[in-house]
């Protein structure tokens, strides 16, 4: 009885399964047929053999970008993860007096829209002669990611007993000692999680990239957003580019899944 | 010892200061800058801080088109909320069932977490096409198939104020999978004796969730509320992504980019970045001093 119960259940999760991995079959099916078989009255119906017409074609014209994004978030994730580690270690440990102010200062500016700055940012980074650039992108990811990536660590880092660093204390071990002989060894699940999540989010991130970048340092999502918007780009190559800009965070959330989830809850706050 | 401790307080200063510097420029002295130039008269390349007053904020609220943009984020607000909340808390109560193959549900539902809005929205906006006759795909074709034609419909280019409310499909695809993720996890928190004890005094299942479960999970309920509140806000690649800048389906975000970048309207475009961070810290800060208060009590 109680197992008859539990097939009933299934019924809407499998429904729902399938809602979920929709755009997925139809992006799948849609870039693996040949460029004959593209036919919007046909679109659901599989394709009559492997072609990767589509996909040849999308990943020529996404190729300099797909490179761009990888330059851009690989070096990004890495350097605001080390600050908000920097970050959490104080923020967790070496709690000064404001050290709490000092942390909702940061997690605001997790939420803010990043309309309200965006005029300053451009003017800024103009003047720092950045604009346009990758590394400006770079610049402003790391700054924008320090929220999250201080409330990852600080999280973990509650959790690593004082006692450990009181004992190196009377040994003689000074703050940054500390730091790098204790909290940096325990800290490699932490970073997983700022890494993956930082590296997914800046991946994707689209409004950063599409007004600070110029057209040669476009990241994926503006190039993938610009093929999807002319007449000219036949639409399963724009299905088979969507993919393959989606293909390196869903490596990451398919092989190291439960850490990204860690991230997501982080930024739950309560979590 | 006494004058290592100061040294070491000294380094944990050194140690965070690049982020207080990054947060305090990048942050809150952008912030200044933006209500600096939402107070001035600077349309226009060339900068203009000429001193304008509210003006800005006054031709705004007289403004049809925000008044537009101000309907829309409370539309797709209200349908994207609803639609992600209730789908994420029902799915993350049919896998507490201990159904089996549980961690495979929770990988699909929540994989569209890792992608892009802006591969969502390539993705939905063929799904979504009001193409009709010899030209009908997307869903529309799949309802045709199927002997679902009364479900067939335009989509986000129903004629306003709805269209926008579709825009909310594609999110709550998006997004419900993190709902189900914190509303499960809410529900794996609340002890078992708790329903055992329900179940003893006779409480019906439904009744143990009513009285019981549901009024536990308020605290996640809000952080679900305040999550998404804040990204309906700022909602922004997706819209662009499905519709590019469809004027019937304009947001502030939208109408910021286009007045600022697109027209040089930089006082107006720094005027409607201020509103929308006004709408988020509305709801925002009461949100961190509360968890932060309630922490320091830890």
């Amino acid at each position: 009885m109680r197992s008859r119960g539990r097939l009933l259940y299934l019924f809407p999760l499998v429904a729902l399964a399938a809602f979920y991995l929709l755009p997925v079959y139809v992006l799948t099916i849609t870039g693996l047929k040949s460029f004959a078989e593209v036919d919007l009255s046909r679109m659901w119906q599989f394709p009559s053999g492997l072609h990767f017409d589509s996909f040849r074609a999308a990943f020529e014209a996404l190729r300099p970008h797909l490179r761009n994004s990888a330059v851009m978030a690989v070096p990004a994730a890495t350097i605001s993860a080390l600050l908000g580690s920097m970050n959490g270690y104080v923020l967790s440990k070496w709690r000064f007096r404001g050290a709490n102010v000092i942390f909702t200062l940061f997690l605001f500016g997790m939420f803010i829209p990043y309309q309200s700055v965006l005029i300053p940012l451009v003017l800024f980074l103009r003047r720092i002669g950045l604009y346009g650039s990758i590394p400006g992108l770079i610049l402003v990811h790391v700054v924008y990611g320090i929220p999250i990536t201080t409330l990852i660590f600080r999280n973990y880092y509650a959790t690593i007993p004082t006692d450990l660093l009181e004992a190196a204390r009377i040994d003689g071990a000074g703050i940054l000692r500390s730091y790098w002989y204790i909290i940096l060894r325990l800290s490699a699940p932490s970073f997983a999680v700022a890494l993956i999540w930082q590296f997914t989010s800046i991946w994707n991130e689209f409004l950063f990239a599409i007004i600070l970048t110029k057209p040669s340092n476009w990241p994926v999502t503006v190039a993938l957003n610009n093929l999807a918007g002319t007449q000219i780009v036949q639409w399963n190559v724009q299905m088979a580019g969507a993919l393959l800009a989606a293909v390196p965070t869903l490596i990451v959330y398919i092989f190291l899944g439960r850490f990204f989830l860690r991230g997501l809850m982080a930024g739950a706050i309560k979590g | 010892m006494r004058r290592r401790i100061n040294k070491d307080w000294l380094l944990a200063g050194l140690l965070i200061s690049p982020s207080v510097l990054a947060i305090g420029v990048f942050v809150y002295g952008f912030i200044g800058w933006s209500v600096r130039v939402s107070l001035s008269k600077w349309k226009g390349l060339i900068a203009n801080y000429a001193w304008a007053g509210w003006s800005n904020y006054e031709k705004l609220f007289g403004d049809p088109r925000f008044h537009i943009d101000v309907r829309n984020t409370l539309i797709f607000t209200v349908f994207f909320l609803t639609g992600a909340i209730v789908i994420g808390f029902l799915v993350a109560v049919l896998l507490d069932q201990r159904v089996p193959g549980e961690a495979v549900f929770r990988g699909i539902y929540l994989f569209p977490m890792a992608i892009s809005f802006i591969v969502t929205g390539v993705a939905w906006r063929w799904l979504m096409n009001p193409a009709t006759g010899s030209r009908t795909s997307g869903l529309n074709l799949l309802f045709d198939k199927g002997g679902l034609e009364f479900l067939a419909n335009r989509w986000h280019t129903t004629p306003p104020p709805w269209g926008i409310a579709f825009i909310a499909l594609p999110a709550v695809w998006q997004m419900s999978g993190f709902m189900m993720a914190l509303f499960l996890a809410g529900l794996r928190s609340i002890p078992d004796d708790l329903r055992e004890a329900a179940r003893v005094d006779g409480a019906s299942e439904f009744q143990i969730y009513r009285r019981v479960i549901v009024p536990l999970l308020r605290p996640v309920a809000l952080s679900a509320i305040i999550i998404l509140g804040h990204i309906s806000l700022k909602i922004f690649d997706l819209i662009v992504a499905i519709s590019g800048k469809d004027l019937r389906l304009d947001v502030p975000s939208i109408y910021m980019w286009t007045t600022t970048f697109d027209a040089n309207n930089y006082a107006r475009g720094a005027s409607i970045g201020i509103l929308l961070l006004v709408g988020v810290a509305v709801l925002v800060v009461p949100y961190l001093v509360f968890s932060l208060r309630a922490e320091s009590e830890i």
